[in-house]
């Protein structure tokens, strides 16, 4: 009979092959290929509940990356946790909508009911509570993620069942499906939403439009090399792009058609190759598209991938899903399966010889910043999600440093239509400059929260009007990063003319303060900023702790004139998008909604951030002092 | 500034250790010449116990550390036209700042009780004695301060330069060579 | 054939694939740095270096030098956000310069001299960080710690070794060493490796070298950093 100790040793011992044995399934189905350490990473969490040191042990030796790697990208995504976080992991989602919904008090509920402090794990370790960003479940909120798989309609008393189910440790295969159905909702469709279309018509169209001459041998060639430029099928599909006039429609709006010439055109080097990535790194609070998209479209969204492949020359695509719509993992695989076995994905598609193209898709964890074409290609290659010093762009140097094209979600559903029935007569629908329809996620007070599909060229007030919003104050167009508008603008339009969109429609009725509402957004571009330049990692910080100073009612005009000056900064010197939009919220409600401000200016002067008083707490509790000589007011100026 | 009425300077060591007032007095006979344009308040060179209102600058050595700190602080930001933040620790807390690590009962745990040597240690409670902070705060964080001359010490010729420049109304500036943190 | 662009009104020639702050630094004009080191791929993250081209603002130790670029660097505007960036940086670790070795070497305190910062302005997050002496050569004080990543580069770049790496995000991102037990005299790190002579600031120092130069004739104390040229 071993001692204790030795018992310990072995149990130890014994966890640790048992680690690594996972570790070894894991990496072996992603070929122990470092650019898949993201995804192993992930798969060992989902395995082990955590990453333990004996994961990254092992990982070390499998992938021969050094464990400073491992770690780097460990901790950098959200999802990812290198200390223990129970065997229930609940995440609430904390966008403004789930705010708005009660996902503060719920949270509060579940907390207390199972005696957990928010962030922090249960004394038993069987669970942690904590928020993060948007789960894009805003039109059947408020939402939750638990290990990952999203639920979302949660109410006071499904909280009490989740409780109750937690604390019987019911396994989570075991807790009702209905928990976890996510509905589509889709309110207004149109040409996108109601495309009938079979797996490969799109593909076939193209193909048909090609002109003859040598049309196979360029195809043929094409699908291989991308070459020759100038003939045949994939050209005329380029062609057709460019005459449709589609802009991608993950907010930055450039020609897709440009995209793909330019990548087809990036000269390769020995050995490499072209890649086409679908962005569904759905990020922005209060966007949802892409999540009904790869639920109910996802031929449409593949097929518009084949097509780009098509065009370009490319053998390999990605999705890039995002961590929160885990529960798409399966369903979307079965796609790509049934897709391979109909001939339109994988070898010699259509029956073409030398026709290949496939799709893996590879899940984030957690990372807003992913969602930066530059970073999800670092993602993509297992790294931490930087964004990258741009030039050179990603048609030239994109994954693994090769000519890459990434493009939104429904921007390759509506290529899929494009290739379907052509360029011209995709850009007759929508505006001169707005080609085609966008799907805006509608969400926030109105009756009728869901999906709407419109020609570009709508009016903020006629979606209004369709999603019964009523006493509307404002609404946040494209998420925190797009802009707020105010009532006298709603006869503004939807397009890149006017207010282009990655398709987030957030409305906030008068009862709303908009100034809690830009705290929100500013606290989740603080959550959200990578790290990797000063002014974003520093500056979204002081601005969360100036916003929070407001709120805590002991800001003065210094701190307004310090948030502004902040705002300059941000939007001047960072590095990426994320912190040049970062303070977007703050400053359009200034702009619109100053008085909310002018109402948490309650000092005239200078007040510490900090609560004097408190700040005395530790040292009455250690001196059992409470007389007035142990306590300081907090306002400038007043009495001792 | 006009040349027939002397300015009234009043200053404070909060916790700092007084070597940015040695400092100051290192200016040397150049202290006549300031004496021609300023006249003492509140300091510990005059013994003044408080800061006549209307006084115009006030230099402030030390960050804060203690309730008192913050009073005194208060005091001369109410009664200064224009407040400077002297040396290292008033600008950044300094070295008393680098307590700020330790959480303070885990400090007074270890100075009070556990450290050895102590007979019937106990934390002091006397109301006469002014509470700790849980942290150190340079003095920016809880008053607004004008102008800020860093340095532990600031070099007599640092302080001079900023005083003569406040005194002919210029913004004050440090060069290289006057502007040290250490 | 050499091509030129202004800087600040002056004519500056650049070779092929120079970026602007190179061409700056060749033609010894100063731009302010902390990130970048002419022996290291340029990285963009302190954005100090921060430039007007035509207009718009970019990090010019990334920005390759094109022909007739017209540049802006030394504008009061440029100074004031370089200025601000700086304070911050301060005020995101722990930079109490007198008790620091590095005092009078620190790049981070020389710029912040050159740029004239009187204060840190912001108010202070005094974070809680360690301190790892374990390494018989070397004390690793994580407190001043920029995030420059220099010694990521050099570590991994020249010594081949990845001894150091950024992990966590945002404001969490922080500095680690290539050992399970998080400890230097865990990894193979040595005082010859070059990471050991990168560091801008005082994170990593070699012992018992600490005040071989007293303060006040160190090499800040000496020459502003615009007049000095990278390494010590």
């Amino acid at each position: 009979m071993g001692s204790f100790r030795e018992v310990e040793v072995a149990l130890n011992e014994m966890h640790a092959e048992a680690v690594a044995g996972i570790v070894d399934r894991v990496a072996t189905r992603h070929r122990r290929d470092p650019t898949c350490m993201l995804q192993i990473l992930r798969e060992v969490q989902e395995a082990c509940d955590w990453l333990p040191p004996e994961a990254i042990d092992r990982l070390q030796v499998v992938l021969g990356v050094p464990r400073t790697k491992i770690e780097g990208v460990a901790g950098f995504y959200a999802f990812l946790y290198t200390q223990p976080r129970g065997k229930y992991r609940i995440l609430f989602s904390d966008n403004v909508t789930d705010r708005m919904q009660g996902s503060v008090a719920l949270m509060e509920r579940l907390c207390s009911s199972l005696w957990v402090e928010p962030g922090k794990v249960s004394e038993d370790g069987l669970l942690s509570v904590d928020i993060t960003s948007c789960t894009g479940m805003c039109d059947q909120g408020p939402g939750l993620l638990v290990n990952n798989y999203a639920i979302p309609r949660l109410t006071a008393g499904l909280v009490d069942e989740i409780a109750e189910l937690i604390r019987n440790k019911v396994p989570l295969a075991e807790w009702p499906a209905d928990y976890f159905r996510v509905d589509d909702n889709v309110r207004r469709a149109d040409v996108l939403l109601a495309a009938q279309m079979a797996p490969g018509d799109a593909l076939r169209a193209a193909r048909a439009r090609a002109p003859s001459d040598g049309l196979m041998a360029s195809n043929m060639r094409s699908w291989r090399e991308g070459l020759p430029s100038g003939l045949g099928g994939p050209i005329a599909m380029l062609d057709d792009m460019k005459r449709a006039n589609l802009r991608g429609r993950g907010g930055a709006g450039f020609m897709t058609g440009i995209k793909w010439e330019a990548c087809r055109n990036a000269p390769l080097k020995p050995g490499q190759e072209r890649f086409v990535v679908c962005n569904a790194d759905e990020g922005e609070p209060g966007t949802f598209k892409d999540r009904v998209l790869l639920t109910s479209h996802a031929d449409l969204v593949f097929e518009g991938m084949t097509a780009a492949a098509y065009a370009i020359g490319a053998r390999r695509g990605f999705l890039y899903l995002r961590g929160e719509y885990r529960y798409l993992l399966e369903p979307l695989t079965a796609v790509l399966e049934r897709r391979r076995r109909e001939k339109v994905l994988g070898n010699d598609i259509l029956g073409l010889p030398g026709a290949d193209f496939d799709i893996e898709i590879h899940l984030g964890a957690g990372a807003y910043v992913c969602g930066e074409e530059s970073a999800l290609i670092e993602s993509l290659e297992g790294k931490r999600g930087t964004p990258r010093n741009r030039p050179p762009f990603p048609v030239t140097n994109g994954y693994l440093d090769q000519p890459t094209i990434v493009n939104n979600v429904e921007t390759f559903a509506a290529a899929a239509l494009v290739a379907l029935n052509g360029g011209e007569w995709y850009a007759s629908i929508g505006t001169k400059h707005s080609a085609g329809t966008k799907l805006l996620s509608v969400s926030g007070d109105c009756e009728r929260p869901g999906i709407y599909e419109y020609p570009f060229g709508v009016s903020i007030r006629q979606v209004l009007a369709d999603c019964g919003a009523r006493d509307t104050q404002a609404v946040q167009v494209s998420g925190p990063s797009g802009v707020c508008v105010a009532p006298a603008e709603f006869d503004r339009v939807i397009g890149f003319e006017d207010i282009p969109t990655a398709g987030a429609f957030t409305i906030f009725d008068n009862s709303r303060d908009m100034f809690e509402v830009a705290r929100n957004y500013v606290h989740f571009f603080q959550h959200e900023s990578c790290g990797f330049c000063t002014p974003c990692r520093v500056g979204t910080s002081l601005l969360k702790n100036l916003m929070d100073k407001l709120h805590n009612g002991v800001g003065s005009p210094y701190d307004f004139a310090e948030i502004e000056k902040l705002n300059q900064l941000l939007q001047a010197m960072s590095h990426c998008g994320l912190g040049h939009t970062a303070c977007n919220p703050v400053l359009d409600t200034i702009a619109r909604f100053r008085p909310a401000y002018e109402q948490r200016m309650t000092q005239q002067d200078f007040t510490p951030a900090f609560d004097l008083d408190r700040a005395l707490a530790e040292a009455r509790q250690m001196t059992g002092r409470d007389d007035a000589g142990a306590h300081l007011s907090s306002k400038h100026g007043g009495a001792a | 500034m006009s040349e027939n009425r002397k300015l009234r300077v009043a200053t404070t060591s909060l916790a700092g250790c007084f070597g940015c007032h040695m400092s100051f007095l290192d200016i040397d006979e150049r202290l006549f010449t300031l004496l021609e344009h300023i006249e003492f308040d509140r300091s510990p060179l005059t013994d003044i116990k408080t800061v006549s209102p209307g006084t115009d600058i006030g230099l402030i050595e030390g960050g804060l550390c203690n309730a008192e700190n913050v009073h005194v602080l208060r005091e001369f930001r109410q009664n200064c036209k224009i407040l400077v933040a002297l040396g290292a620790c008033a600008v950044n807390g300094g070295l008393p700042a680098q307590r700020n690590h330790l959480p303070l009962t885990t400090i007074l745990e270890e100075v009070y009780h556990t450290s050895p040597g102590l007979a019937n240690g106990m934390i002091p409670n006397d109301p006469e004695l002014p509470l700790p902070l849980n942290k150190v705060h340079p003095i920016h964080e809880v008053v607004k301060i004008d102008y800020f001359i860093p340095g532990c010490p600031p070099s007599a010729d640092a302080i001079w330069k900023v005083l003569t420049d406040l005194l002919a109304g210029r913004e004050p500036t440090l060069g290289h060579g006057l502007m040290h943190y250490d | 054939m050499s091509h030129t662009f202004t800087l600040d009104g002056k004519t500056i020639p650049f070779a092929e694939g120079q970026t602007i702050l190179q061409a700056a630094d060749a033609a010894g004009v100063f731009i302010p740095h902390l990130c970048y080191h002419p022996d290291f791929k340029p990285h963009g993250s302190c954005k100090l270096c921060t430039v007007k081209v035509n207009g718009r603002q970019t990090a010019s130790c990334t920005m390759r030098a094109l022909p007739g670029m017209v540049v802006e660097s030394e504008t009061e505007e440029l100074n004031d956000e370089r200025r601000a960036l700086t304070q911050m940086l301060f005020v995101e670790g722990n930079h109490f310069c007198p008790s620091c070795e590095t005092s009078g070497n620190c790049r981070l305190q020389a710029t912040a001299y050159h740029l004239g910062m009187m204060s840190p302005h912001f108010d202070h997050f005094f974070p809680s960080r360690a301190v790892d002496a374990s390494h018989p050569d070397v004390l690793l004080d994580f407190n001043r710690c920029i995030l420059c990543s220099l010694c990521v580069r050099a570590s991994r770049d020249v010594d081949g070794k990845n001894v150091f790496a950024l992990s966590g995000r945002g404001i969490k991102t922080h500095l680690i060493v290539n050992a399970k037990s998080g400890r230097l005299a865990d990894t193979n790190f040595t005082l010859a490796d070059k990471a050991a002579q990168v560091c801008p600031v005082g994170v990593i120092l070699p012992k018992r070298h600490g005040f071989a130069v007293p303060i006040g004739e160190r090499k800040y104390d000496k020459a502003p950093i615009s007049e000095t040229t990278e390494g010590r």
